[in-house]
């Protein structure tokens, strides 16, 4: 009894791990995917489409066993409601990497040469936003204490995400030779991504909270 | 007519069990960490054990009701106990059983003209009040000592939830053995002279007539719990302060060890040889223990106005009316039964042989040494 109790306990605890895993994995393969893209590697991009339909699949699976577990098991009673709150907004981090790659496929942006710095760094912030996020979880579920040392990074990348995307669609608008559609549709692609970082803070700042409430 | 008489020992040990078992699992069935029918299971199992197994040594509470020398009398103090504390627990307040008993026999000494020894009956009321004091500080000091643990060893989030389950439930366990060991001669210490049962010898098991009431007595308390009891565990355990698990395990800790403090024997042994200030006694209520860990935790984690001052006078307010009570009770109760029913209530001392001082002195220096200093032995004499 008291053997299957631990298992059980110890194969959450896996199971969180593994999602935060393709939260992070997520990231990588979009900055991995964006940039074949960028370098015009459309063949490498096609595999990397897949890929992250893979993960996000997985990720999904991963997380309505958790939920399953933590409503079936009863375990972290006072906690479970921001657990589950946490684990959807991993997730919809997740499907916004997924979204933003697919948008590349759909539309097939023209982008400019003097832009592609400009993208690619703001696509590093992002990328760099939310695996403070995702380290941040982690730390939240093994080391509460530890969370605030990753939680400000989440905060600083997404500052510098905003600068990068507010100096790319400036300059995307003041460049005389690109038709108004291009403008606004680099525009709104630049804004897409910056928001993923908006939205990793808007999870640090959820996670602040819970913080608070678990802190003893 | 001996079962008649016992109905009112089994009333009060199903409103003790109604009443009791949201001490112990309370805070645990109310954070959602230990199912309600888990608790009741766990709670009425070592109810049961400790009252067969341990009961017959916990005369240092109310055994002392032999005192009460005619069984109607008895019959009608234990009822007049049971009456207040149901009426309390239909209240929703967690009221103690101790207390009730404390009020139905000074309700006796008033009708029956005993005198009661007020030195003693001070030190009660003073206990009573340095209980949830002690539980409560005591309380804030296990919960820092588990916040620096758990900070300290970095424990994961399922990792302490597991163990804290495991800590709710032990602690809910021994909860359960103390109360069952120490309440049932509340329950059933009146009916030991008259008990008619014979030795019952099961395989090589033997059940003593003592045993076999204070299983009766067990069989009552867990009914008590299994049927009333969920509605006071939710006010104990989330009617003060929200608890997270943490803190609804220490608060359980602090109550077991609070009711250890004033109820070891050998702790006051040692004390005492040792030169130390000694614990005195005294039936503790487990209900003021609970409630003064509650709040203590509630004051610690989020201040003053965090806790529900409203509910706590109600609670408050309950634990001085409940000895009032049974002492109103009891004393209209026996006014009744002896005038109505011609039953005799009381044995005049008049009438008595009375037993010479030097008898009183040899009883009294066979007690356990614990036993000499009790306040109730006191009143009860």
């Amino acid at each position: 009894m008291k053997f299957n109790i631990i298992s059980r306990e110890t194969g959450i605890e896996k199971q969180i791990n593994d999602f935060m895993d393709q939260v992070s994995r997520s990231g990588l393969v979009f900055q991995k995917g964006a940039r074949c893209y960028l370098t015009g590697e459309y063949e490498n991009f096609d595999s990397v489409l897949a890929d992250i339909s893979v993960i996000e699949h997985k990720g999904d699976e991963l997380k309505r066993t958790i939920i399953e577990h933590l409503h079936t098991k009863t375990l972290i009673p006072e906690s479970r409601g921001d657990v589950l709150e946490l684990l959807e907004n991993m997730d919809s981090l997740l499907d916004r990497f997924k979204g933003a790659l697919w948008r590349f496929e759909i539309e097939r942006p023209e982008i400019n040469l003097e832009f592609v710095n400009d993208f690619s760094e703001l696509i590093d912030g992002v990328v760099a936003s939310v695996e403070a996020i995702v380290k941040s979880a982690r730390a939240f579920f093994a080391d509460i204490s530890s969370v605030r040392d990753h939680l400000h990074k989440v905060s600083f990348w997404e500052t510098e995400c905003d600068k990068i995307s507010t100096r790319l669609r400036a300059a995307l608008f003041r460049k005389e030779d690109l038709r108004l559609s291009q403008r606004m549709l680099l525009s709104d692609l630049a804004r897409h991504i910056e928001k993923i970082s908006d939205r990793a803070e808007d999870v640090a700042d959820r996670m602040n909270i819970y913080v608070i409430k678990r802190t003893l | 007519m001996f079962s008649f008489f016992l109905t009112s020992g089994l009333f009060l040990g199903w409103s003790l069990g109604a009443n009791d078992a949201s001490n112990v699992f309370g805070t645990a069935v109310a954070s959602k960490m230990v199912r309600f029918r888990t608790a009741a299971v766990c709670c009425s199992i070592f109810v049961i054990l400790g009252a067969v197994m341990s009961g017959a040594g916990a005369s240092h509470t109310l055994g002392k009701l032999g005192a009460v020398n005619a069984i109607a009398g008895a019959f009608i103090v234990a009822f007049s106990a049971a009456l207040s504390v149901y009426l309390m627990t239909k209240a929703r307040f967690p009221v103690s059983t101790s207390q009730a008993i404390v009020g139905a026999i000074i309700g006796w000494n008033l009708f029956s003209g005993s005198s009661v020894d007020q030195a003693a009956l001070t030190k009660i009321a003073m206990t009573w009040l340095v209980c949830p004091v002690l539980s409560g500080i005591i309380a804030v000091v296990l919960y820092q000592l588990s916040a620096l643990f758990i900070n300290t060893c970095r424990i994961h989030m399922f990792r302490l939830d597991l163990y804290t389950r495991w800590s709710l439930l032990v602690a809910g366990i021994c909860g359960s053995y103390a109360l069952g060991a120490n309440n049932i001669a509340n329950v059933m210490g009146v009916f030991l002279p008259v008990s008619p049962f014979e030795t019952l010898f099961i395989g090589p098991f033997s059940l003593s007539p003592a045993q076999q009431l204070f299983l009766i007595g067990g069989i009552a308390i867990a009914v008590g719990v299994f049927t009333y009891s969920r509605q006071v565990m939710m006010t104990v355990g989330e009617g003060i302060v929200e608890l997270t698990p943490v803190a609804a395990s220490v608060v359980v800790w602090a109550h077991s060890i609070v009711l250890f403090l004033f109820s070891s024997q050998s702790l006051e042994t040692f004390l005492a040889s040792n030169g130390l200030p000694s614990i005195p006694l005294v039936p503790v209520s487990s209900s003021q223990a609970v409630v003064g860990a509650v709040i203590g935790i509630g004051l610690l984690k989020k201040g003053f106005w965090s806790v529900k001052w409203k509910i706590v006078g109600g609670i408050v307010s309950g634990w001085v009316t409940t000895p009032v009570i049974a002492a109103v009770v009891s004393f209209i109760s026996l006014f009744f039964i002896q005038n109505v029913f011609q039953q005799e209530v009381y044995t005049s001392q008049k009438t008595l042989s009375p037993p010479p001082a030097l008898e009183k002195k040899l009883a009294r220096a066979q007690m356990p040494e614990g036993l000499k200093n009790n306040p109730i032995t006191k009143i009860t004499e």
